[in-house]
This record gives C-alpha cells, structure tokens and sequence, in this order.
C-alpha cells in the first residue's frame, strides 16, 4: 500500500503517469473526508491531495478566487468571510454525516462532489460558480479549462464537467471559483405546524413570490426538536430565509407574513441562531448520529418529493426532511436502504436520483450508490470515462461498478 | 479569416445527393425537405452573414422521432449533420456546409407545459428565448437570461452557445437556467439529462451539453427555471470623465457588497452614435458612461440607489441622473440596447467582437485597442457588460472597399489576443463557431484542445455533428485514443508514505 501525498503539479502528474506505467489503479483524494460516500473502492495506492494546498489568486474587487485541490474548505471560507464574501452556493460539510470530524473537507471535494446547500434554488451548486480548471487527467497529461471569468463560451466547459465526477475522470489541481458579496443580515420565518403537503404548497407560493427566498426547506414534526438544541420542538416547521440587507429583508419579511397569513402560525428566527440552523439543515446534523445507518439522499421535483416519503413511511422506519423547496429529501431508515423501492418511487413521481450516501461497505458494494442510468445514458456517461480515463486507473468503480 | 477553410466536402456524399434526399424525404413527409436551390438561399448564413454556403439538403423535422430517425441515418451513412436554430449566431455557429445536411429545428415551436408550483417550463428547442417569458409573464414571471436577440433567437440555440445577456452576473447564463434536456445523440439515441429536478446524478453532463455549439448532440426538449418578475427596477445613468474612474466606480459598487441587475459601460464613440440615434439624453462630454439598474423589492431597490449615488459620486462622476419612472428607465437603456443599429448608422458595416477580461483591465485594454485602431486605421466603439468584464468591441469598416474586411478580422483577432494576454478568454457569448476557431490556440494548447475534442470523440466519434466550428483541426479519434507510458519508477521516493 504507498500513498502518495504529492505538493506540485509536476508530482501530480508523475503519480499518475507512475500508476499508469504499473497498470495500478489509485485511488484519489483530499483529506478522506468522503470516503464513505460512494462505492468502497479496492486500490492498492491512494494519490492524497492534502499536500497540495494554498490560495494561488484571490481578488474580492473581482469576485474570483483560485487555490490548489487540496485547501482545507475552512481556511478558504475563512479567508473569504475576511472579505465580507463567501461561496455563495455554501458547500455542505459531509464530514459529521459519514462519522468524520467537521471542517475537513477540501476544494478538490467540493467540484467533484459537486457541493453545494440550502441555496441551491438560488445561487447554484458547485458547477454554477467554477470558473476554470487545471486537471491532470487519467491520461497523466495536464489540461485546463476555463478561466478566471464569469462569461466564458470558449471551448466545452470542461470545468462543469468536472464536477459530480468524484475524481473518476481527471485530478483536478487547481480550481477558479466564482466569489459573491455574503449577505448583510439574515432573518428565518417559520410556519408552524403544517403538513409535509401543505408545506410543499407554503414553500411553492413562497418561492413564486417576489420575495426573493434565498433557501426553504421543512422539518417534519418528529425530527425538527433535534436542530438548534430543540429550540423548534413540538410543532413541524417549515423555514423561509430571507437574506441582504437589512431594510430589504425587514420588508419581505413583512410581504411574506402577509402572503402566508391563512397558513398556521409563524415565528422568526435571526441572526446567529437563523445561520446555525441552516448549517444543521445543510449538514444533515439529524442523522449525524454517530451509526451507519442507510441515509438516502433524493433529488426531485418540489411537489412530488413528499410523495415518495409518505409512501417509504408506510412500510419502513422512515425519519426525513425536506430542503429546496421540497426538492431534496434527507431521509434515514432504520433496517436495509430498500433501494429497489426508494428509486421505483422516484420513477413513480416525476423522476429524479436517489442517492445512497451513507451504509456499511458491504451495503454500498452490494447497491448502486448513485441513481443508476438507462442503457443509452449509462454507455454515453462510459464513453467519456474511457476519453479521460482509458485505463481505468483513477477511483475505478467508485461511481459506477467496473467504469 | 477572410480566406476560412472549412472541411473539404465529400465528393462521395456529394454524389450520393439525390439518394440522401430522398431519404429524409421518407422519413419527414410533406414540406419538411428543402433541397431547391433558391429555397434553400434563405438558410445559406447564420447572423455572421460575412460567410455564405448552400447546404446539401434542408431538413425541417417535427418530432423527436424524426430527428432520431435523421440522425441515425446519417451516422450510418456517414452524412454530415449541421444543426440549426434561429440562425441568430453571431460566429457562424450554424454555417451550413456545402456537403452537410442542415437540420433546422424551428418546426419545435410549442411550449409544451408550464408548472409554476415547481418553477418551470418545458419548452421546445425552437420557442424563442423571449416566447418563454411571454407565455408566463401574465403571472409575474420570466425566464432570466436575455441576450440581446431574445426576440428571434431559440433556446435550442442558447443552449447550444450558453447565451447570456446583461443580466447574467445576477441572474446567471442559459447554464445556470437549464434544468433539464431531452436531446438526440448522433447514433438516433434520445437521452433525458435532468428535468424538474435538480443536479445530476452521474457526470455533469448537462453542463458540458450546454455551450457545445452543435457538436454533441440535437436538442429536441428543454426545461428551465421561471423567475418570479422582481418588484421594482431603477436604473442610474452616470457619466465619467475617464474609463478608469467609471471602472474604479464599479469594482467600488461590488467591493460594498451590492450585486446590481445589469451594469453597463459604453465609451465616447458609442455614446455618440447611440445618442445620435435614439436622443435617450446620453451627456456627450464624458469618456465612459454607466447604467447601473438595481432590482428587487422597492425598499431594498432605494437603499442602494442612495449607496451607489454616493460612490458614484466618490469616484468623481461628471453626472449622474437616476430614473424616476419605469418610462425613464427605459429611455436610459434605449441608448445601449441600440447601440449596434446606432453604429451601424454611422458605418456602412460592422463587425462585433465579444472578448472577456478582469474588469480590473479595462483601461489597458481600451489603451491597447485605441493603438490597434490607428494601427489599422480603422474605428472601434466598445459596450461593454461591466459586471462581468464582457467587451464588445464594435469594429467600423467598409466591405466595400477592397481589403477593408481582412483587416477587420484582423484588427478583430489582436483585439481577443490582447483579452487573452490579460488574463481573460475570447469568447463572453457569442461562441467560437467558425469565426474564432483559428485563435483557440492563443488559449489553449495542444493538449488542452485534445482534450476538449476527446469529449466530442465520447460523443460522436465519426465527427459528423457540426464539423469545421470550435476546433481548429478535429484529430480522428482512434488517433487521440493511443496512449504512450513509459514504465516509471515512483515518484518523489524522498516522501514518507505508509
């Protein structure tokens, strides 16, 4: 076993081209803060980012930063709040989730996670604000794409293609992303007391509204007591954030207690405690509970999400939440992932991906972590892992078994 | 790039003309082929009309079915395929070629739902960017991305050039904007990439789709995010006596914080012909004029009007007027939403260039291309998207007069090399297309293209999807495949490993 912990470019792409003369696959990564994301992968040798770290350009004025793979994300949102800016998709931490430290994760992980948290509906995920990349690919060659640009049409974008490719395609070494003004003030509505149905609707006529809602999600009744230490304990609640600055939000505020009057009681929340909370809503502190029990994460659209959940909770133990609108369920379930049922769900109500990202590794060894693909998308999705990767040597299977 | 090389036409598929055609005539009955030499005249030039060719045969299809079924027999015939919308390309993105068939997408016209609960729309390819907000603006809303041909241009074509407009550093481009697609691949495959949902749940592909310019595949269905209308909008008109203050003015306006909907920039000549024009009230005394329009709720829209008067004001504004009335505030964008016509007023012909820079370069920039303009004896006024540091460069000339053309394309071509040389790309929005395709090596090196050509190969490996735009010379695939590994020892041994 040799791990490799390379600190330049040049040693970036040595190790690959050393795992590609020894017919060796590698496995790639930061800090390991995902290692249990995805399917567990059987390498000999690990190709560590960790080394590879520091901020290469970072300019507020222009709403850009650049830094190497292997910068810890914390530094980097640390060096930004600095500014008054921050990563205006705020990447989720996936550390506390898969049993690992908080703070851990870094800028590699970010694109090839594609991260991204509460305002996505908004603002994006990772792939809406890279810029460029430099990319050392399966091939051992170093390639770029991008810029350091936010209008940018000069070539594919190879930068998005980077991202949700959790490092089956290339090494990505040094990544541009865009930088955005963090928001003066920040103020939380909560309805109380509504329904998983009847907060879809809530959440639907929040967000068609000219209030401007940054992030909405909904913490049904029996698991909103376990954020911010209980404080919503009782009733479900179903948030609206409202973020800029400070008269701006004291109006939406306003606008939307109105809009949502008929709809139960509401509470605000602010400050401190309004951005803790969205933190633990990101960073699925619910279900940080220390086991391995199957976690799934489920993209769809806003008004069919809640379907799915009331239809897993009749035949199994199922414990969710809802954020983006609805759109994204969190939900732990007590015995075995039932993947057949979660994704013929899905299927059922629209469509989407379902995503395993928590299980013992012999559970993601055994099911398709990732939504699995019709034949026409999965062979396409392979042809481009063999254009980057011919030899199959970086996180093989990771994503797919045997791509 | 007067003397433009496109691919040398297959004397086979040439020969094979009449049976081609008759082919696709089977599979789109009716009006839906177009192969009559003056018929086909109207489909011979994007909106770079600098460059003209009669395609092959003109194909309309009206269902996925029967693009999948032209695709397919393309690919098994080894026909060329060029892929068009609109035909609003401002770099010859849909330039047919003399042995492709042109695949014209406008029969998809329909917008097929319109879901405002979960804020979207599902539309074909052919609806024109602004049908969309025309379907859904009864209810407040919008589709956010408007390039300046929302009128005529399709989102078929904006994805395929990932268009944007001068909303976008808010707002965000086509890519941002997209959700989902329904597109056939070269093979006759149709494959769904997102839809109402979010993200993806394998390889991005969706990102790579958009902005490809024709080369990956034929989108016959896409869906986007609607946009609830913002409540108010103001806009500032301020006049500088330097680019270099009305520059400080704006990296001033993003160091406080403030995200404006549109901030646009226009220099001395441009304001000029734009006054000239529309007499929108433009001050003609001044070097670089601002248009800074702030949107949201009325409050928040007040609240920054007053910061960003005050650092206008810093940055030594000559004048500066804000619009009192959603009448003014269109007369103020009247001037800069017709600054091409206003210039083509004054010039017989125009060419208009689309490179992106850090903001922060802007004089340099306008230095250097004050330099090129005497150098070739030929004008230039700029527009210029100022958020995000996009540059028009508008490049006055005759075509009448003999040469005049070459060394527009030239003076052109130094312009996007000086965008480069700064750090920035030659291409905001328009797109490579044929026009830009011999300077991608000013920004890219050899691998870096090949890599880029390895994913049309993932694509479509027989080239045959919009050949002779984007690359410069499109290596064969089986070529890029090879791999050459040299057994190595392990590198850096002096590490600890364990």
């Amino acid at each position: 076993m040799t791990i490799l912990t390379p600190s330049t470019e040049t040693e970036i792409v040595e190790a690959v081209q050393w795992a590609l003369s020894e017919g060796a696959p590698v496995e790639v990564c930061g800090h390991g803060s995902k290692r249990g994301l995805g399917r567990p992968l059987q390498t000999e040798h690990t190709i560590a980012l960790s080394n590879h770290s520091g901020v290469t350009l970072y300019e507020p004025d222009e709403l850009v930063l650049s830094a190497r793979a292997g910068t810890p994300i914390a530094e980097l949102e640390a060096l930004l709040a600095s500014k008054g800016q921050a990563f205006q998709f705020e990447p989720m931490d996936y550390g506390p989730l898969l049993g690992q430290a908080a703070g851990q994760g870094s800028l590699g992980g970010v694109l090839a996670a594609n991260l991204c948290g509460p305002r996505r509906l908004k603002a994006g995920s990772a792939r809406d604000h890279v810029l460029g990349v430099r990319v050392v690919s399966g091939r051992g060659e170093l390639f770029k794409s991008g810029g350091r640009v936010v209008k940018n049409v000069t070539g594919y974008d190879l930068s998005k293609g980077m991202a949700n490719s959790w490092g089956t395609l290339g090494i990505a070494t040094e990544i541009t992303f865009k930088v955005l003004p963090a928001p003066e003030t920040e103020t939380t509505l909560v309805v109380r007391g509504l329904m998983d149905d009847e907060a879809a609707r809530a959440m639907a006529i929040a967000m068609g509204s000219s209030g401007e809602v940054a992030s909405a999600a909904h913490l049904p009744v029996n698991i909103c007591g376990r954020f911010i230490e209980g404080v919503l304990k009782g009733e479900s609640s179903t948030l609206l954030r409202l973020e800029g600055f400070a008269p701006s939000v004291a109006d939406r505020v306003a606008m939307l207690r109105g809009l949502l009057s008929s709809a139960g009681a509401i509470e605000e929340i602010s400050g401190k405690i309004s951005r803790k909370l969205w933190q633990e809503v990101r960073d699925v502190i619910p279900f940080a509970d220390g086991t391995e029990r199957p976690v799934w994460r489920v993209s769809m659209a806003p008004m069919e999400a809640h379907k799915l959940v009331a239809s897993m909770r009749m035949g199994a133990a199922a414990d969710a939440y809802y954020d983006w609108q609805g759109g994204l369920i969190w939900m732990r379930l007590d015995g075995e992932p039932e993947a057949e049922a979660v994704r013929a769900l899905v299927r059922k109500y629209g469509g989407g991906h379902a995503t395993l990202v928590r299980a013992p590794d012999a559970v993601r060894a055994a099911t398709a972590v990732f939504e699995p693909q019709p034949a026409a998308l999965a062979a396409l999705s392979k042809r481009l892992k063999q254009q980057f990767d011919p030899d199959g040597i970086l996180n093989p299977g990771r994503m797919v078994a045997g791509v | 790039m007067s003397g433009l090389v496109m691919p040398k036409a297959d004397a086979a598929t040439m020969s094979r003309r009449k049976e081609i055609v008759a082919a696709l005539q089977a599979i789109v009955p009716g009006e839906g082929v177009v192969d009559v030499t003056n018929e086909m005249r109207a489909f011979e030039s994007d909106a770079l009309t600098a460059y003209r060719q009669l395609p092959l045969v003109v194909v309309l299809p009206q269902t996925v079915r029967q693009v999948s079924q032209i695709l397919k027999y393309c690919h098994d015939n080894n026909v060329k395929v060029v892929p068009r919308g609109s035909g609003t390309s401002l770099s010859g993105g849909a330039l047919p070629l003399e042995d492709a068939v042109l695949l014209v997408m406008s029969r998809f016209n329909r917008i097929l739902e319109i879901d405002y609960p979960n804020r979207v729309a599902v539309v074909q390819p052919g609806v024109t960017n602004l049908g969309i907000t025309k379907a859904v603006e009864h209810e407040g809303f919008y589709y956010a991305p408007d390039p300046s041909s929302q009128i005529a241009c399709s989102i078929g074509g904006n994805v395929a050039e990932n268009s944007g407009g001068v909303h976008c550093l808010k707002y965000g481009l086509t890519a941002n904007n997209v959700l989902g697609l329904e597109m056939v691949l070269i093979s006759g495959e149709v494959v769904r990439l997102g839809g109402k949902h979010l993200d993806s749940e394998g390889y991005d592909l969706l990102g790579l789709m958009t902005g490809s310019e024709g080369l990956l595949g034929v989108v016959t269905e896409v869906t986007v995010r609607i946009l609830q209308k913002p409540a108010t909008a103001r806009a500032l008109m301020v006049g500088f006596p330097s680019s270099e203050t009305a520059g400080q003015c704006v990296a001033d306006i993003i160091a406080a914080g403030i995200i404006p909907g549109g901030m646009e920039m226009m220099d001395r000549p441009a304001i000029h012909a734009a006054e000239d024009f529309v007499h929108a009230g433009y001050p003609l005394d001044v070097e670089a004029l601002l248009i800074i329009e702030l949107d949201g709720p009325a409050v928040e829209v007040n609240h920054l009007i007053d910061m960003v008067e005050k650092i206008a004001g810093r940055n030594g504004a000559s004048s500066c007027i804000i619009s009192q009335s959603e009448e003014e505030r269109m007369t103020f964008w009247a001037g800069r939403k017709a600054a091409f016509p206003a210039v083509g007023r004054i010039s017989p012909d125009y060419l208009c260039m689309d490179g992106t820079i850090p903001r922060k370069e802007l004089p340099q920039v306008l230095a250097g291309m004050r330099a090129l303009s005497e150098k070739y004896g030929l004008r230039v006024a700029n527009v210029f998207h100022a958020g995000d540091g996009n540059l028009h460069p508008l490049i006055l000339y005759d075509a009448n007069i003999p040469d005049e053309l070459r060394k527009a394309e030239d003076f052109g071509a130094d312009i996007l090399r000086l965008c480069v040389k700064v750090g920035g790309v030659l291409t905001g929005e328009h797109g490579v297309g044929v026009e830009k395709r011999e300077l991608m090596p000013e920004m890219f090196n050899e691998i870096d293209l090949n890599q880029q050509i390895r994913v049309k190969c993932a694509f479509d490996d027989k080239h045959l999807l919009n050949p002779g735009k984007v690359f410069p010379q499109l290596h064969r695939c089986a070529e890029l495949g090879r791999m050459h590994v040299h057994r190595g020892q392990l590198p850096f041994p002096d590490i600890p490993r364990f």
